[in-house]
């Protein structure tokens, strides 16, 4: 059977056709999905706790008015690394570790398709992240240009421009690498009769996330090392001095950033769109509409990339263009969100912790969409444009957004990946607090963005001191309850009491015939589907 | 009415937040949404910004009732048993076209305004706005008008060892000074970073980007000042570079005018206002 020469092509490795190898080599030398699929995770929580840290420095500069704990200059670069390790590090390597962990058990796949590229794509990140965070430490200090790297600013940077750039590199080979992996697995590895449409909305939705990565993370590295000729080889890309146009960077990353958008979302449509049947006992509603609105909206983030710089200077036409065409992603994006609420409607609903941020997930990032479609509108975008009103927009489809859906996703198949269940009760009491805190720290930023508080400032006037107060109690807050999280991980990864192979009464999908934990080898024989 | 709404159904967090910064709002006279400014542009674009809002208020209410009435009611521990329907042809066309209609009455008045804020022919007046890591150049091309606008808040305030003013770093030792009830022209560029000037009483903001010359117009209805700040991160000091419009009556304006070309206002030295205790070797 072909599961048995498969088996025959890892022969080499004695190891494999027994289990994990002991100690560190297990780690660093594994080819096994799970075992990276845990690297990847566990990497990017802590990376979550970095650039946490991070953000907490931040907040608490802005507890007040004036100067009282860090240097302007020093602030700046938390703001810039703080976005570049939470999306680079947090958002995606966690996307990428559930990716790693689930795409093979719901295809019934034993393994990734390219099991040592998947070594080597996972082993860049500690390095990447190494170098990027050692220049915090390097004369001139980090990167404090923002994550955007607009040149010229971005050029004033001290000894660290290169090593980021440097950074930013290895980051999207992995990616990259990362990327091609999903899609060889998805469209090679099905089992007999998982046609493309039987396929689980999370495998769906990350086929498509593959796709923007590989479309656009060349990109961005064309486009750095642009910045990197003109800061070093004498180029003029983006110097106007020189004939260049440093507007032209900002198109060409944003070219990258906005898809960029929907590959830290699109794979949050897809756990959520796992959860939600599970816990309302109800199959999902409109499976192919909601595979339809996941390439829609792909396909639209191709076109809307200049609604980040309405207030550069463009043309009238063009204007008017990406205000439509982003204002068009709201139809998809609604399209998801009335089938969530489909779902849910007269099911059979229970809320344990995983349901619970699924469902804070709908609401809170609908709040974000609200914001998002207020963005859209560019004649309002010149007043909201780079104040506090798209930090509240950001964070909200970030934090409640992205991230909820990481922390429900984890909820939801610690109990699979562990053999162990965790504890409810601290679950819950991590949601609850999470989601009073995530609500105390952003919602009060939209009123400060409106009322004219620009982003990106260490210090600020009178009038916007009470809201900063009330959102620097809420990040410390959030903050710290995820601590709660850690515990939790960690008691569950040491123990708990037995998961059953179903775990989750509704759940539904090849992964759960699979024992708890699942075997070292996922599916040596292909499953049968029905 | 629809706030309430959402606030019952809100139930969580939400609402503990919204109600929070409601009642706050109510104490100190915070400023909660945008200003409606003074101009027909910024009228406009406040109008805008609150259709856009209350519609989606509407749709808020109406998803997030929906959701927890059932949420209310279809749980397994009032007996829900599950329905087990999972399509429906007519409601999933239904709630894509209905958006679209929605869509569309939003991006009417928005074209509107767009093309409105486009025009700026017939300017009587024009003036240069240049950015400078950290402070404003204006520059009347007229009348050769020319002089920096840089933050006055002193250290010590910054520093939290003197008591902050009322316009603690909205304030500059020259404004930008303009006529009232006269179409003006503002040319944005900058001598070294990108900078972005705002004044959000005017509506709109303009990034003023080196090698560039945007194009932008306003007409101030009533005279009063107008503070803003740069929106652009500029660098170390990107919070401390406020842009202040002093408008005053046409005839101020020309005597102003008329001493400003006779004696005009010693430069202020550079960077004499810089909040920061580090040197600024960010540029190796």
């Amino acid at each position: 059977m072909s599961t048995a020469s498969h088996t025959t092509d890892h022969g080499h490795d004695h190891d494999h056709d027994h289990g994990p190898a002991r100690g560190l080599s297990r780690w660093i030398l594994t080819t096994n999905h799970k075992d990276i699929g845990t690297l990847y995770l566990l990497f990017s929580l802590a990376m979550f706790f970095v650039g946490g840290a991070m953000a907490l420095v931040i907040r608490a500069e802005l507890f007040e008015p004036g100067l009282q704990v860090v240097d302007p200059h020093f602030f700046n670069q938390m703001t810039t690394l703080h976005a570049l390790v939470m999306i680079f590090g947090a958002v995606m390597p966690a996307f990428v570790g559930l990716a790693n962990w689930l795409i093979p058990m719901m295809v019934g796949a034993p393994d990734m398709a390219l099991p040592r590229m998947n070594n080597w794509s996972f082993w860049i990140m500690p390095f990447a992240f190494t170098l990027l965070l050692s220049t915090l430490f390097m004369p001139g200090g980090g990167p404090a240009g923002g994550w955007t790297l607009y040149p010229p600013l971005v050029l004033q940077t001290g000894s660290a421009f290169p090593f980021v750039i440097l950074a930013v590199h290895m980051m999207g080979a992995s990616s990259i690498m990362g990327a091609i992996n999903i899609i060889a697995t998805i469209l090679n590895l099905r089992a007999p009769g998982m046609t493309l449409m039987k396929m689980p909305l999370f495998v769906w939705t990350w086929l498509i996330t593959a796709f923007l990565l590989i479309a656009v993370m060349p990109v961005l590295a064309g486009t750095v090392t642009m910045l990197l000729t003109d800061k070093f080889f004498g180029t003029s890309f983006f110097n106007a001095a020189g004939g260049g146009d440093p507007v032209m960077f900002q198109h060409i990353f944003w070219f990258f950033g906005h898809p960029e958008v929907y590959i830290m979302i699109l794979p949050a449509f897809g756990v959520i769109s796992q959860i939600i049947p599970t816990f309302a006992r109800k199959p999902l509603f409109g499976y192919a509409s909601m595979v339809y609105a996941t390439a829609s909206i792909a396909f639209l983030s191709f076109i809307v990339w200049a609604h980040h710089m309405f207030t550069v200077g463009m043309p009238l036409a063009g204007e008017l263009f990406f205000m439509y065409a982003t204002m068009l992603i709201a139809v998809p994006t609604g399209v998801k969100v009335f089938n969530w609420v489909s779902t849910m409607w007269r099911g059979a609903m229970t809320f344990e912790t995983p349901m619970l941020f699924a469902i804070a997930f709908v609401i809170l990032f609908t709040i974000g969409g609200f914001s998002g479609l207020m963005l859209a509108i560019a004649p309002a975008d010149f007043q909201y444009h780079d104040t506090y009103f798209v930090v509240a927009h950001f964070h909200y489809v970030l934090v409640p957004g992205a991230v909820f859906s990481i922390m429900a996703a984890a909820y939801y198949w610690l109990p699979k990946w562990t053999g162990h269940m965790y504890n409810e009760k601290l679950g819950k009491l991590h949601f609850w607090l999470s989601v009073i805190g995530v609500n105390v720290l952003f919602f009060p930023q939209h009123f400060l963005g409106l009322a004219g508080m620009p982003r990106r400032i260490p210090d600020y006037a009178l009038q916007f001191t009470e809201f900063n107060m009330v959102s620097t109690v809420g990040a410390f807050l959030f903050g710290f309850s995820q601590l709660f999280f850690l515990y939790n991980v960690i008691q569950t990864i040491r123990g708990g009491a037995k998961a059953t192979d179903q775990v989750w009464e509704g759940a539904e999908g090849l992964e759960w015939t699979l024992s708890s934990p699942p075997p070292y080898h996922t599916f040596t024989t292909a499953p049968e589907i029905k | 009415m629809a706030t309430s709404r959402i606030a019952h159904g809100g139930g969580i967090a939400l609402s503990a937040a919204l109600s929070l910064a409601w009642s706050m709002g109510a104490h100190a006279d915070l400023a909660l949404n945008m200003p409606q400014g003074v101009t027909a542009i910024s009228h406009d674009v406040y109008d805008l910004h609150m259709l856009i809002f209350w519609i989606c208020v509407a749709i808020g209410v109406v998803v997030f009732g929906v959701m927890f009435w059932s949420i209310y009611h279809h749980r397994k521990s009032r007996g829900a048993v599950p329905a087990q329907f999972h399509e429906s042809t007519l409601v999933e066309v239904l709630w894509t076209i209905v958006p679209m209609l929605i869509l569309i009455g939003m991006a009417v008045p928005a074209t509107g305004t767009l093309v409105r804020m486009a025009d700026a022919r017939d300017a009587e007046l024009t003036i240069k706005v240049t950015g400078y890591q950290w402070r404003w150049q204006y520059d009347y091309l007229d009348d050769g008008v020319k002089f920096f606008s840089t933050l006055s808040t002193p250290q010590a305030q910054i520093r939290n060892v003197a008591a902050k003013d009322e316009h603690y770093l909205l304030e500059v030792d020259n404004p930008l000074v303009v006529p009232v009830g006269k179409k003006i022209r503002i040319l944005t560029t900058s001598a070294d970073v990108i900078h972005s000037w705002w004044v959000p009483d005017l509506g709109w903001k303009k990034d003023a980007i080196p090698g560039f010359i945007n194009e932008n117009w306003t007409l101030i209805e009533k005279p009063g000042v107008y503070r803003g700040q740069c929106a652009e991160l500029c660098g170390r000091d990107h919070g401390f570079m406020p842009v202040v419009v002093k408008a005053v009556p046409e005839a101020e304006f020309q005597q102003w005018l008329e001493q400003m070309k006779k004696n005009p206002t010693p430069q202020t030295a550079r960077n004499d206002s810089r909040p920061s205790t580090v040197p600024g070797d960010q540029t190796l």
